[in-house]
């Protein structure tokens, strides 16, 4: 059997219950918001969450469409902003953001990794066959009595040679770096971004650790 | 002698050959530096003083103020330049400050947030170049080198005065190298002077590292314009 037959039914093409549609028109008013980690470690994502409840006051104009946190897993309708966290380590990232790209009006990388790579861009001063060697074949702790062996299979997103920042891949419109951005960093641009202010991150609260 | 110049058009007295980095901040006005350091001889080598002074662009830290000098620091254009070249240093090595023991105290990194630098608009390299350990007490993370050549200058042997610190090859085969008979005859409180007077987190004391916890590091304490506005000498 080949076990690389595409799944026919996409979790989101699933029978859901309807939105009462009063509440569907309260959300389809407000500005929509699409969320991503790519090649991170998600700790942007609950950096957003740190605004505690500035968020409440930011949910008031923003509907959160896809994302991690609504685990909404294809952006249902053109969004206004994307929110994009982690760099581009495997063809998969690409056409994510690629995805993200075409479907959002501004897109914003959000930390280290996606502003310039981050942590898994350690890699990049290391050849990509060596990390598999050490990360797979003379890993010490490999089961013993197994095959040493590097994964590799259709389902599996190929790696690419080199960590890349997002804006290397498509066009971003801000940047918010930090490891990861303090929340109120995320808030200034998104409230900025909502108000219709032009975003502007102060130096008191710019980091990039 | 006392001489008059004009920064951004307005007019301030200044004592005739001062260094005009000095005299802007002696007036309240920051111009940013990485290899200049007060109270010592310039270098002249990061640029990232840049200002326009008679319609040239040239690094505050080389040139002495004269009578008549009208100097430009914050037109955009020339304010552009040095985020520029502070964004290409950011580019040129690889400037990881999650991961770096400097982060906090690290004059690039507090620069880099005076300019508002939120991303290098330049590709990043990630440049290898290996690390240098064999020194009792201290090693360097070349790849973080921005060739500011303090240490070249500046931390010498306290007998005989050679230089410890040397840049090898030019370009992008530049490589800061140390030598290993005078760094290890090198007193603890020299290694850290060392340390402390590179700018980025290339020159680290082994043995200590992440000692001051985050928010109560040296540039979170206060601010690197604050410092140079306050005529801060080490």
């Amino acid at each position: 059997m080949n076990k690389s037959v595409k799944q026919k039914t996409a979790s989101h093409e699933l029978p859901a219950t309807q939105l009462d549609p009063s509440v569907r028109a309260a959300r389809d008013e407000k500005i929509q918001v699409a969320m991503i980690g790519l090649c991170g470690c998600w700790g942007c994502t609950l950096s957003f969450l740190d605004m505690d409840e500035t968020l409440l006051r930011l949910l008031e104009k923003v509907n959160i469409t896809r994302s991690s946190l609504t685990d909404v897993k294809r952006i249902p309708h053109r969004c206004a902003i994307g929110f994009v966290e982690g760099g581009i380590a495997n063809d998969e990232n690409i056409e994510t953001l690629e995805h993200f790209r075409e479907n959002c009006d501004i897109l914003i990388s959000v930390g280290a990794c996606a502003v310039w790579g981050g942590v898994p861009a350690m890699r990049n001063v290391v050849p990509l066959e060596e990390c598999f060697r050490e990360a797979y074949l003379d890993v010490p702790t490999a089961e013993p009595g197994t095959e040493p062996l590097i994964p590799y299979h259709p389902d599996i997103p190929r790696i690419t040679t080199k960590v890349y920042p997002c804006h290397e891949v498509v066009k971003m419109d801000y940047f918010i770096p930090g490891c990861p951005p303090d929340g109120a960093a995320i808030f200034k641009v998104l409230d900025d971004l909502v108000n219709g202010r032009e975003v502007g991150l102060p130096k008191s609260i710019n980091r990039y650790d | 002698m006392s001489v008059r110049i004009t920064i951004d058009g307005k007019e301030y007295k200044a004592g005739d050959g001062a260094t005009l980095v000095d005299v802007a901040a002696d007036n309240g006005v920051y111009i940013p530096t990485l290899c200049y350091k007060r109270g010592k001889p310039c270098l002249g080598t990061c640029r990232t003083c840049s200002v326009r002074v008679n319609g040239n662009v040239m690094a505050a830290c080389t040139v002495p103020v004269a009578d008549g000098m009208e100097v430009e620091v914050n037109e955009p254009e020339v304010a552009n330049m040095r985020k520029m070249l502070v964004e290409l240093l950011f580019s040129e090595g690889n400037h990881n400050c999650p991961s770096c023991e400097k982060s906090g105290r690290c004059e690039l990194q507090a620069v880099g947030y005076e300019l508002e630098m939120m991303v290098s608009r330049f590709p990043y390299r990630f440049p290898v170049r290996p690390r240098e350990h064999a020194a009792k007490h201290i090693w360097l993370e070349r790849d973080r080198c921005i060739f500011c050549q303090r240490c070249v200058q500046f931390i010498r042997d306290r007998e005989t005065g050679q230089k410890i610190f040397s840049i090898d090859h030019r370009g992008s085969h530049a490589s800061i190298e140390i030598d290993v008979k005078l760094a290890d005859r090198m007193p603890p409180e020299q290694v850290r002077e060392a340390a402390r007077l590179c700018p980025v987190g290339c020159i680290l004391e082994k043995g200590v590292g992440y000692d001051q916890p985050i928010g109560k590091r040296k540039f979170e304490i206060k601010s690197i314009r604050e410092r140079a506005l306050e005529r801060e000498r080490q």
